[in-house]
């Protein structure tokens, strides 16, 4: 696996808009922000409500999925090209949720929706439809998703990676800094977790730091390579963002993203817990 | 709007101002609101914290803690960085001026 195989620059989206089999898809926290302007062309995925099973709390399940690109219009044989805000963190969980139904054409546009507008690219408000098809995915990949017990499992043995910013790994913020903080679980961190921010596996614009930047900054941090590694955030989204780095940048085998995350595991009764401050 | 004080943020109900540090504020550039721009919300350290988009009306918010944060605010037209104390809870405000 190369970085062209699974990241595209804005510049080849742009010649690439019109393309036929490649669908742009626009995954955001806030899809209001679709509405108000979008890459033309791309459909929409509300990371909640499209794929987010309504009462239990779990992915929607495979005849879900299926149902859900068949009427996006999202065929088997598509490249899927997934682009958002919060700096793609969507996008790379949307990413690793096409991974996880074993759709293998799906690639990140590099610096998601914030490099395309600091760039100044076309937005679109017009409405996009395209003809349903008859999507089929696979099973669930469980190599690439992790549980809590193997989580707690972990504790010690395995790479845990923290990708949380500081003040949420020390226990000081329960959220990102754009959401209110009152929340139920307790703050802190798995104990013998790294905290390494998902930032800085990217710059400024919101596009990936380059291979040899990434893995210096994972060796730097203590990044065991000999090691299976756990990546977990807050709700599993900005850990799919250190994924993608991991797992399909730097090629590093045995790597999986915790879901329930911080949400999960700070609501467990009686496991441990580290907390700095 | 010059030199008038940028009105407290709509908050949703459920914001308790007594326990909740808001920083919020508004980008504007040459005395106009600027919408759609990145503002980041750096740690004492200068990590990553939050990042939002201006609303239409340049307004931003975040929901931090006590102590000292930086605001680093990026658009196609400029950039700006600037210096927050947010003492305790409560409202703070910081207005950013793109250059």
């Amino acid at each position: 696996m190369s970085r062209a195989d699974v990241l595209v620059s804005a510049d080849w989206a742009e010649e690439n808009l019109n393309t036929p089999g490649v669908v742009f898809v626009e995954v955001d926290e806030d899809t209001t922000a679709y509405d108000g302007g979008h890459i033309p062309g791309a459909v929409k995925l509300d990371w909640k409500t499209d794929l987010q099973d309504p009462v239990v709390r779990d992915f929607v399940n495979k005849d879900q999925f299926e149902k859900l690109l068949s009427e996006k219009g999202i065929g088997n044989e598509d490249t899927v090209i997934l682009y958002g805000g919060n700096n793609n963190w969507f996008a790379a969980y949307a990413y690793w949720y096409f991974k996880l139904f074993g759709h293998d054409r799906v690639k990140l546009l590099d610096g998601g929706r914030k490099k395309w507008e600091l760039d100044g690219r076309e937005l679109s408000k017009d409405t996009v439809s395209r003809p349903a098809t008859a999507y089929t995915a696979k099973d669930q990949d469980t190599s690439i998703r992790a549980f809590r017990d193997e989580v707690i499992a972990a504790i010690g043995k395995k790479n845990l990676i923290d990708v949380r910013s500081p003040d949420e790994f020390v226990g000081r913020l329960l959220a990102p800094a754009h959401l209110p903080q009152e929340q139920a679980q307790r703050a802190g961190h798995i104990p013998t977790a790294l905290n390494i921010p998902w930032s800085k596996a990217a710059n400024e614009d919101g596009t990936f730091k380059s291979d040899d930047d990434l893995r210096k900054l994972y060796a730097d941090a203590g990044l065991d390579e000999s090691k299976d590694t756990i990546a977990y955030c807050r709700i599993g989204e900005r850990s799919s963002h250190t994924w993608f780095a991991l797992h399909e940048l730097l090629g590093y085998p045995d790597v999986k993203n915790y879901d329930g995350s911080w949400t999960e595991y700070g609501s467990l009764v009686g496991v441990p817990v580290e907390k700095d401050v | 709007m010059c030199g008038a004080p940028a009105q407290a943020p709509e908050l949703p109900a459920y914001v308790d101002v007594t326990k909740e540090t808001v920083i919020y504020g508004v980008v504007s550039r040459d005395g106009a609101p600027v919408p759609a721009a990145y503002v980041r919300l750096l740690d004492a350290s200068g990590e990553f914290t939050a990042e939002v988009v201006t609303s239409a009306t340049g307004d931003f918010r975040f929901y931090a803690a006590s102590g000292r944060w930086t605001l680093s605010v990026l658009h196609r037209d400029g950039s700006a960085r600037k210096e927050v104390d947010a003492a305790g809870p409560g409202l703070v405000e910081a207005l950013v001026v793109l250059s």
